[in-house]
């Protein structure tokens, strides 16, 4: 099974995320990140959705989704033709011995430390996710306290727009 | 709106004309109203009250006051499938919402347009736990086409112009308008026809006319076609058009449970139901195919049996109008996507443009062969006891192919599905994807008041009977005279014939003790004359023609007839569950004995 990435364009409706989330849960389709959040239109929002899913199921998952009424168009985005982003907060164990250490991994990365504790970190990390993970696993050894992670989010690479079609309807 | 006369004070356009002041319940039944329904199936309760203030007295709009929610929504089904015009049942919040969600199941497996109207509890009260609050929106989301949750009066005429749209449009399927009572209560101008947006709902009609072409070419060239014809041709009214098509061709036709009707039984390329009870020259057809035509059908496992076995050389047409369908169970070599009564005249047109149809003689000696070797039929019974088969052979044919015959589930309803000829579309209504029992009696019910100049049979379990037959009282208050044949085997016929074959004989829960030589609790007899039906009970073969022209003669109110049948009877034929259809058995223990590879 490999993960896609599919971009749903919905009406903002009450209810909606449940009745995306509901459908995924019946099929047997697993999530494995969602992002929600309105768009520049007024009226519309967007569910970033990675699902792990084989070609077939696939198509089926897309088509079961179009049925939904509030749901207006599925795109997918693959990687090479979109930007695909994750972010991530992590409180990582760091006291006088091991903070310069860590810093140095922050550096590394381009991430920012966000809060500071004489015993722990806060830093923030934005990336695909590779690079999200590969910080994680960077910053492991050091003690991770807690973590909190968004859904990944993706955006079509070039000039066009996925509500360009919509509007024009 | 313009006019020449001046108007010595600038004031606000009138509203009185164009746009009426009404409450929201008004404007629930004024919408009905405009919407063409005659006919709704519900029962009031506290958040649904201001809704049938204004339904007391509507011209317009009979209401019908069922004895159980799950009557109102079985009452819709039949009245849609009889009729093709949507349903309509009304409920109440909390249990009587709850109360509909069989009937709701029932009709999204089965692609019925049905419209269910809800009270929900005020606004300001939902999610504290509130006196029959329920979410029934959440509660239906997955077996419902769409729902609304209304919680302003303005929304209401819109919600509900929408969800008759969704309904009956596409592959139509059941949807839910769940109303608060304050938005039934507040007062709004009335607007009409209301503005319907709905951006992400475009069902696709008009097939690809490559496709089309493609089809035509698999058609021209076929040895082994099959039309495998399913419930979605009813739906589309699309029976002519098949027939066309069919006759265009000379390639076998199949019905399914849902389709039985759609092509005439009368017809000479008409070899039966296919799937776990089929005729064995129907199994056998579509599993030695070389081309599936699948109109309005979607490959169900009681069709298929194991789907991986499924006609191993068939190639795959299929035409439905839900793209959801197309290989969601068997990969379509020609996918096509409308609506199939169009799909049907331009694959007619396509086929007849390749000129010089296939000659199909050998296909043809093959299924003959089969139909003279496995012809459909039963054995007698071994107990003294009726036969079911027979009795239901004879109410079809004594009732005739303009009769209604509406099923429970189970055993009964394959014998119905088997032994009675169906001519026409819309004859034969039953639960088939979601097997609800109990869905007999209401909805035969629905059916006689959508069509109230036809015999209306209800041909149902001892078991299935004893789950809804509270509607026989709405039936007789409301002069709905239908008949009810109740197949009393005195048990679970179904699930013991598989304790019978599958589970040594042993009758785990299954015996009801409604029939020969028991208790009779209850007495089906006395049950229909409390309700005021005129009851027949038939234990001898020489009686069974008597009771069914008796009970055709009475229309001044319903007939009951308990069969007393033997309960030993089995459905045959029969593919065991979860094998290949090459499997099927023709009665206990005896498979056909042909070649795979001939």
């Amino acid at each position: 099974m490999t993960s896609h990435v599919l971009s749903l364009l919905v009406e903002d409706k009450p209810g909606l995320l449940t009745r995306v989330a509901g459908l995924f849960a019946r099929r047997g389709f697993n999530i494995e990140s969602l992002a929600v959040g309105v768009t520049e239109v007024p009226g519309l929002s967007r569910i970033t959705v990675v699902v792990d899913v084989d070609e077939l199921p696939l198509e089926q998952v897309t088509k079961q989704l179009n049925k939904l009424v509030n749901v207006i168009k599925i795109v997918e985005l693959d990687a090479a033709s979109s930007v695909q982003r994750q972010h991530m907060l992590i409180k990582v164990r760091a006291d006088n011995q091991t903070r310069s250490n860590v810093l140095e991994v922050v550096n590394l990365f381009r991430a920012q430390i966000v809060d500071y504790a004489p015993d722990a970190l806060v830093i923030e990390v934005t990336g695909d996710t590779g690079k999200v993970e590969a910080f994680l696993r960077a910053l492991e050894p050091f003690g991770v306290k807690e973590l909190a992670q968004s859904g990944l989010l993706a955006i079509g690479r070039g000039g066009k727009s996925i509500t360009e079609r919509v509007l024009r309807g | 709106m313009s006019s020449d006369i001046a108007q010595a004070v600038p004031r606000p356009p009138s509203r009185t004309a164009s746009s009426p002041v009404l409450t929201g319940a008004e404007a629930v039944v004024r919408s009905l109203a405009l919407l063409g329904v005659t006919d709704v199936f519900g029962l009031p309760g506290g958040a649904i009250m201001p809704v049938y203030d204004p339904l007391m007295d509507d011209e317009k709009v009979r209401h019908i006051l069922v004895r159980h929610e799950q009557g109102a929504g079985h009452a819709a089904e039949g009245y849609a499938a009889a009729s093709g015009r949507p349903g309509v049942a009304i409920a109440t919040s909390g249990p009587g919402a709850t109360n509909l969600v069989t009937a709701i199941a029932d009709a999204y497996m089965d692609s019925v347009p049905l419209v269910c109207i809800t009270g929900q509890v005020f606004s300001t009260l939902m999610g504290t736990d509130a006196f029959q609050e329920a979410d029934i929106v959440g509660i239906t989301m997955p077996i419902t086409k769409h729902s609304f949750l209304v919680k302003t009066a303005e929304e209401i005429p819109g919600a509900i112009a929408a969800a008759f749209e969704i309904a009956t449009t596409g592959r139509p399927g059941p949807v839910l308008v769940d109303i608060t009572k304050d938005a039934q209560q507040a007062s709004v101008p009335f607007t009409w026809p209301p503005k319907v947006d709905l951006p992400g709902y475009r069902p696709v009609t008009k097939a690809h006319g490559k496709q089309i072409q493609a089809a035509a070419q698999l058609l021209a060239t076929a040895s082994k076609p099959v039309l495998y014809v399913g419930g979605g041709v009813i739906r589309a009214n699309a029976a002519a058009e098949l027939k066309t098509l069919a006759e265009s061709t000379g390639a076998p036709v199949v019905t399914t449970l849902m389709a039985r009707g759609a092509f005439p039984d009368s017809h000479p390329q008409h070899l039966g139901m296919p799937g776990m009870h089929g005729a064995v020259p129907a199994v056998l057809a579509l599993q030695e195919s070389d081309l599936i035509v699948a109109l309005g059908a979607r490959f169900d496992d009681r069709v298929t049996g194991k789907a991986s076995e499924f006609a191993p050389h068939a190639q795959v047409v299929h035409v439905d109008i839900d793209p959801a369908e197309i290989s969601k169970i068997r990969t379509a070599d020609v996918p096509i996507v409308g609506d199939v009564r169009d799909v049907l005249v331009d694959l007619d047109a396509a086929f007849k443009g390749m000129g010089a149809a296939p000659d199909l003689s050998e296909w043809w000696a093959y299924l003959d062969g089969l139909r003279g070797e496995f012809p459909l039929g039963y054995a007698p019974t071994t107990d003294g006891l009726l036969a079911p088969q027979q009795v239901i052979q004879r109410i079809g044919e004594l009732t005739g192919p303009e009769g209604v015959y509406v099923a429970g589930v189970g055993q009964h309803q394959m014998w119905a599905a088997q032994f009675i000829k169906y001519e026409r579309p819309n004859s034969w209504l039953n639960s088939g994807g979601a097997g609800t029992m109990g869905y007999a009696v209401p909805a035969a019910m629905g059916a006689k008041v959508a069509q109230p100049e036809r015999v209306v049979w209800a041909i149902d379990g001892d078991g299935c009977f004893q789950m809804t037959n509270q509607e026989l009282a709405t039936c007789v208050i409301n002069d709905i005279p239908i008949k009810v044949a109740i197949i009393n085997n005195s048990s679970l016929g179904m699930v013991r014939q598989w304790q019978t074959l599958f589970f040594n004989g042993r009758h785990s829960n299954t015996d009801l003790n409604t029939g020969h030589g028991t208790a009779r609790i209850p007495d089906f007899l006395k049950l229909a004359e409390a309700y005021g039906c005129l009851a027949i009970r038939v234990e001898k073969p020489e009686e069974i023609d008597d009771a069914i022209k008796l009970a055709l003669e009475t229309n001044d109110r319903p007939v009951v007839i308990d069969f007393v049948v033997s309960a030993d009877a089995m459905v045959w034929p029969m593919v065991p569950q979860g094998v290949s259809n090459s499997y099927i058995q023709y009665a206990r223990d005896h498979s056909p004995a042909f070649d795979e590879e001939a």
